[in-house]
């Protein structure tokens, strides 16, 4: 897959309370959700980005609760892919889950990118091109069983999969 | 080579020796989730058009978050994981009057058990490691996988040992000892990694203190908190137990990322400050700390041992004018003893308000909401910036011990400036 589309960069540790509020997690509703992505950390953020465009984040991205609304809430927001020194676990797993790409890059790497910035990403992969500042850089590549699940176009495909194999839907 | 706790419980779900760092298919003995995760998954199920779930008896439903409903539309949500439950049978759901806070409930229930491998659509399902199982938060997709498949994926993680030795003083608790650590190591200090805590002043602990330190390892990152099984543990679960468990333990050989040791009897009681986990001090350094509010509950500090210390301090005082004081009881069963041991009326005479259990004010939900400005002291586990209410309010975490006291106090202080 490739994606295309400008940064928006934030910080360390932005946690799944930045990402979506508690005070918003009485709906699932993607679309709703997306309204108020990143609302506490940036109220611009949610009514300016522009579909396939990324999030750059430090270390430790995505900390705190295991709600996918956080994830959900910044795919339905438009967002293309996140980029991140390093992610919190369970994060990472909801991303891949519901096929948000997910790019760990290395902290030099994170660091030359800016707010504003045209990247374009091959995720498959794991390239990234900075097309203002000129530059490139390399993700590692995911694990094989995660590569199958990002291939399906996340878990439950696969989950569609099996079931189906297993004659049990 | 010998393998950890946590290498032993994955190995015997995948059905061979695992190694460290590779992705396995796991098969998983308890899967759940609340009134927040729950309905996604239910969602993604229905859309599959799923006929059973891979076993009615090892599925658990838990609205707790913002039940009893808080509005229309998490009663919508509660309703949904209601009807679920009923469409497939699943036999481990709670409904308002039984339900409690899923992670203090389960092994009250006596479904947290030694050598059980367990994922929970909740961050904090790590404290159920208290009880020896592998126990891990997943997201609402996954716990979806687990309820069709009855597997999960896991990446086998690396373990890191803390041992813990020495004396603690007298105010000094689990809760403070979990704090210590993640300010020690950090909010990413453990990321992706077990914590396996151990030593003399572990085993020396109850179930319900061995619990919140559990419950706090995803603070530091990590992907669950484990604690090996012993005659405490052993005590616990021998009436309650739901099902057949194993014990396991680390070998003397197994590896680990890193290991920590500290004595305890360096440590003071612990607050951590405002917007992180990591911001520890230890309560002589915390200076002139107004607060407007005090909550005692949650995950991490509802039980009764945790209700018990709180009422010893706050027995025959006065909360301060300025402080509205919360209590919340984890589960019904630690409501009603502590009702039968007098520890609800200590908290009402001494003006704090006793509510229903649930998750309530720990995640800025209902029953107890911070306006903007405001500060509490809280024994949750979470002060992320927003997590109890308005953005620009602010969190303080401690123990039940601390939080009694600042609530007489007015401030942040200890159970020592209070006379008892
Ligand atoms: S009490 Fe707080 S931390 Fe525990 S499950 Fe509920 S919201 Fe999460």
């Amino acid at each position: 897959m490739i994606l295309k589309g400008k940064v928006w960069k934030y910080g360390d540790n932005i946690d799944t309370d930045l990402i979506i509020p508690a005070r918003y997690l009485n709906t699932s509703d993607p679309k709703e959700l997306a309204k108020h992505c990143l609302e506490d950390l940036d109220i611009n953020f949610a009514k300016s980005v522009k579909e396939g465009d990324f999030i750059v984040g430090g270390k430790n991205f995505g900390s705190g609760s295991s709600r996918e609304h956080a994830p959900v809430s910044i795919k339905a927001a438009g967002v293309g892919a996140v980029l991140a020194k390093s992610f919190a676990r369970i994060f990472y797993r909801n991303a891949i889950n519901i096929g948000l790409p997910i790019l760990e890059l290395k902290e030099e790497d994170i660091e030359d990118i800016s707010t504003g910035d045209e990247l374009e990403i091959d995720t498959g992969k794991g390239i990234v091109r900075n097309l203002t500042k000129q530059r490139e850089y390399k993700a590692p590549p995911f694990p094989e069983f995660l590569q199958e699940i990002i291939q399906l176009g996340g878990l439950l495909n696969y989950v569609e999969k099996k079931l189906k194999e297993r004659g049990e839907i | 080579m010998g393998q950890t706790i946590a290498e032993k419980i994955i190995s015997a779900h995948v059905g061979r020796e695992v190694i460290v760092g590779e992705i396995v298919k796991a098969k998983v003995d308890f899967a759940y989730a609340n009134d927040i995760t729950a309905p996604l998954a239910i969602n993604h199920l229905e859309n599959l058009g799923l006929k059973k779930v891979f076993d009615p008896e090892r599925v658990g439903l838990i609205p707790d978050h913002f039940a009893p409903n808080k509005d229309i539309k998490s009663a919508e949500q509660c309703k949904k994981v209601r009807e679920f439950a009923k469409k497939y049978g699943i036999k481990n759901y709670f409904e308002v009057g039984r339900m409690g806070i899923e992670h203090v409930l389960l092994p009250e229930e006596g479904i947290a058990l030694p050598g059980m491998l367990i994922v929970g659509a909740d961050s904090h399902t790590c404290t159920l490691g208290a009880f020896g199982a592998f126990a891990t938060g997943v997201g609402s997709t996954d716990f979806a996988a687990a309820v069709a498949l009855g597997e999960v994926w896991l990446k086998v993680p690396e373990t890191i040992k803390f041992i813990y030795y020495g004396k603690m003083g007298k105010w000094v608790t689990s809760k403070d000892l979990i704090l210590y650590t993640i300010g020690k190591i950090g909010v990413a200090g453990a990321t992706y990694k077990v914590m396996e805590f151990t030593g003399e002043v572990i085993n020396n602990l109850s179930m319900d203190a061995r619990a919140t330190i559990t419950n706090m390892a995803i603070e530091a990152g990590g992907k669950t908190g484990i604690i090996e099984p012993d005659d405490v543990t052993e005590m616990y679960i021998k009436d309650i137990a739901k099902w057949p468990y194993k014990i396991y333990k680390s070998d003397k050989d197994a590896q680990y990322a890193e290991v920590y040791e500290f004595d305890v009897s360096k440590i003071e009681p612990q607050v951590a400050f405002p917007h992180l986990p990591e911001n520890t001090k230890p309560i002589s350094e915390v200076g002139n700390i107004k607060i407007d509010q005090a909550f005692i509950g949650s995950c991490t500090n509802g039980k009764l041992e945790d209700l018990e210390l709180a009422a010893q301090i706050l027995k025959g005082k006065k909360i301060h004018p300025d402080v509205r004081m919360i209590v919340i009881p984890a589960t019904p069963k630690i409501y009603r003893e502590a009702m039968r041991r007098g520890l609800i009326d200590i908290f009402m005479e001494a003006g704090a308000t006793v509510s229903a259990p649930t998750c309530g004010p720990c995640l800025g939900g209902h029953m107890g909401v911070l306006a903007k400005g405001e500060r509490a002291i809280s024994t949750t586990n979470r002060n992320f910036v927003g997590r109890m209410g308005h953005p620009e309010s602010e969190v303080y975490l401690a123990s039940p011990a601390i939080a009694a006291a600042s609530a007489i106090l007015g401030r942040i202080g200890s159970p020592e400036e209070v006379e008892l």
